[in-house]
């Protein structure tokens, strides 16, 4: 007899997202992903100038501020085939990698963690124990005796007033939850070292981009920070120093905290390198610009299919067709009017149809976007295993250390196959999040390098021409690909759509009723307790999910916080 | 003495963001002394946590859902705003929720805390705000120097106008 789960919404903070998952025999068999709110933003650029867009798009999603703003202008600089001052693309290089590396230590610690981490049994620790577990993997200087002990007592403060605050939601005592005492106080110190490091990832895209959470230094032909040796009220060597200490310790932390807190919690969870493996066709594009053309890049990108190494096809530019071609986008599943089959993103149309939850029909406001007609999983990764496929070493390295670790706690070997799982995408994150930090100290060399040359430009002034033109801009964003495509006529925006990368894994069925990658990865996961689904949501919160992006966010008056709904 | 005026909300959906909106014109009408400092959070969690840390007072502007007439000007403290929190009168209150929730434990929440807004009228798509809340604007303004009067600093209009 099978039942059915509906939880809605998924996420502790981003919300709006609904899955329904059918159980039978303790295990997921069906699963249905569903964007719950509209999102009709690209209407609002119709017939606006294309240089306003970054500002608009930037105001879709409150976690992803500057990856709108960098992708809007990205396209409209391939639409106009401008050439960028290579000072531009170093800074936007280190916004775009410190805004990765922030995101990626709030979704671990502070969004997903504690779905694994119990954080009442942390009170039950030794804190010597914990402190001689956690000073044998890591020479961290907040791994000692004195600190958790601090951490405990605080703790136990908040426990005895009965105010767990953020901690309230958690399925503490689970039957799912199996990290030792030590490792859940490890964990939960390490949670909060995190809200502090995680500043030092803000400041740097404060300082860079202007102002934080909006960046205001983004332009169409480069960026307005005036590069300056010496003068005050600019972005002056003195202040990239700053900049120069807080990478620093971002690094520090990445690779001594969560690098190894994520291989400790997938050594001691070996069980879920076997779950959630669901879509193995990956896809990626290549980021970090080392050219004013975007042809040249730190960090490779392309297409893996059937999760084979070997298949790895290179994008090489963001120009590729093989990129710009292979998008396109159905709403057989989706609330909006259809019947023309998928269409390319610059013939996309975003006209709402709504009717009820249709297991069958239409269930969400998520388009289902594929390449070259299959759906594909987006994200750290289909991001590390195309560097790994591409040679890129920084990630083969940190890729390697973070599996032997892993071997060690599960002390048996594990291999990179471990990653195409729902633990294995954590794993892939926090590798990412190395090779991300590494290339952050990397850029900001490259444009000190270029300004002691005394090269201090950072733009080129775009011309519109009259008649047509599009252009993509790619991003690989940290939930993965996330494209804008624009039509320009005559200057002003005549179509504009986003293509996110949360819509890629959340999408629904596709036009051949194949499912998105959460429902593909769903199925199989075990649910111990239907009213109490921790498992699913494991699943889903590997994916990071954004859906404030992929929808927008509106009206939930007099609707709980979370329905779960065991029927 | 640090204050935070916050203005929070999605200026993409009308009168969903007459918070950033209202900061926005508080910044261009009025002279603000000096340790009073506007964020425009838009819809924003975690990386405001830094901006929020430790400072005495936070004033939070934003759109409040309270089933009343629509532009009817809402002050919610203390005691109310567990509430304003646990039944999610506005979307991103989720974000700011735990942002506030992870100061606590850090032992570096703001010391006064209170949001002030008006009853939207519409969230549908678009970048102006409705006429009941466009005329409600000035209410809301002088609830944000009121407040600020209270904590004993004074914002006096520089006769700019707000628009």
């Amino acid at each position: 007899m099978s039942q059915r789960v509906t939880i809605d919404p998924v996420t502790r903070i981003e919300g709006h997202l609904r899955v329904d998952v059918e159980v039978d025999g303790g295990k997921v068999k069906k699963a249905w992903a569903s964007g719950q709110m509209w999102r009709g933003v690209e209407n609002i650029l119709i017939g606006r100038d294309p240089r306003d867009a970054w500002a608009i798009t930037q105001r879709i999603c409150g976690v992803c501020t500057t990856v709108h703003a960098l992708a809007s202008v990205r396209s409209v600089e391939n639409a106009l085939q401008l050439e960028l001052p290579v000072n531009a693309q170093y800074i936007r290089n280190m916004i775009i990698l410190a805004h990765a590396v922030h995101d990626h230590i709030v979704h671990f610690y502070h969004l997903s963690a504690l779905d694994w981490v119990d954080v009442t049994s942390a009170l039950k620790a030794d804190p010597a124990k914990a402190a001689s577990l956690a000073e044998s993997l890591s020479s961290w200087s907040g791994n000692s005796k004195a600190e958790f002990s601090k951490v405990q007592q605080r703790l136990s403060g908040f426990v005895g007033t009965g105010q767990l605050g953020i901690f309230t939601n958690g399925y503490w005592g689970h039957p799912a939850m199996k990290l030792p005492p030590e490792i859940n106080l490890i964990a939960v110190a390490h949670y909060l070292q995190a809200l502090e490091v995680q500043r030092h990832a803000n400041k740097v895209v404060s300082i860079l981009g202007g102002k934080t959470p909006h960046i205001q230094n983004v332009v169409v032909g480069g960026v307005a920070n005036a590069l300056a040796v010496d003068s005050q009220a600019v972005l002056t060597v003195e202040r990239l120093l700053a900049v120069k200490d807080w990478i620093d310790q971002l690094a520090d932390f990445v690779k001594n905290v969560y690098l190894i807190d994520v291989a400790v919690v997938g050594g001691s969870y070996p069980e879920w390198t076997q779950i959630g493996r669901g879509i193995v066709d990956y896809l990626c594009v290549p980021d970090i610009p080392l050219d004013g053309r975007n042809t040249e890049f730190a960090l490779p990108g392309g297409h893996i299919a059937g999760g084979d190494l070997a298949s790895f096809k290179q994008i090489r530019t963001h120009d590729d067709a093989y990129f710009k071609d292979g998008v396109s986008e159905s709403v057989k599943h989706s609330w909006y009017e259809g019947g023309k089959g998928p269409l390319h993103p610059y013939k996309g149309e975003t006209r709402p149809q709504y009717t009820d939850f249709q297991d069958d029909g239409k269930y969400s406001w998520l388009k289902s976007p594929t390449f070259y007609d299959k759906p594909m999983q987006v994200g750290p990764l289909p991001r590390v295993l195309a560097m790994v496929a591409a040679g890129h070493k920084p990630t083969i390295d940190h890729a390697t250390h973070a599996l032997e670790l892993v071997s060690t706690v599960a002390k048996t070997k594990v291999g990179i196959d471990a990653l195409h799982s729902t633990i294995g995408r954590h794993a892939a994150r926090a590798v990412a999040c190395a090779v991300e930090v590494d290339e952050l100290a990397r850029q900001w060399d490259l444009l000190l390098a270029s300004m002691a040359k005394g090269d201090l430009k950072t733009f080129n002034k775009p011309i519109f021409p009259k008649g047509e033109i599009t252009g993509v801009g790619m991003h690989e964003a940290p939930r993965g690909v996330l494209s804008h495509w624009i039509v320009i006529q005559d200057g002003k925006i005549r179509n504009y759509q986003c293509v996110v990368p949360t819509t890629w894994n959340a999408a629904p069925r596709n036009e051949k009723d194949e499912p998105g990658a959460y429902e593909a990865c769903l199925a199989g996961t075990p649910v111990a307790i239907p009213d109490q689904p921790l498992e699913v949501l494991r699943t889903v919160h590997s994916f990071d999910p954004c859906l404030a992006c992929a929808v927008h966010v509106v009206d939930q008056e007099r609707q709980p916080v979370v329905r779960v709904k065991a029927a | 003495m640090r204050v935070v005026v916050l203005g929070v909300g999605n200026v993409l959906l009308s009168d969903e963001g007459l918070g950033v909106r209202a900061i926005e014109r508080l910044q261009r009408a009025h002279r603000l002394p000096p340790g009073v400092e506007v964020i425009d959070g838009g819809t924003s969690g975690m990386e405001l946590l830094e901006q929020l840390e430790g400072i005495d007072a936070l004033i939070m502007v934003d759109a409040i859902r309270a089933g009343a007439p629509p532009a009817t000007p809402i002050r919610l403290a203390g005691n109310a705003l567990p509430v304003f929190f646990r039944t999610r009168l506005s979307p991103h209150q989720v974000g700011l929720c735990d942002v506030l929730a992870s100061l606590e434990l850090l032992g570096r929440s703001p010391r006064h805390i209170c949001i002030l807004g008006l009853q939207p009228q519409s969230l549908a798509l678009g970048m102006e705000l409705s006429r009941e809340v466009e005329e409600g604007m000035p209410a809301l303004l002088d609830m944000v120097t009121a407040e600020l009067a209270s904590l004993g600093l004074a914002a006096p209009a520089t006769g700019c106008g707000g628009i």
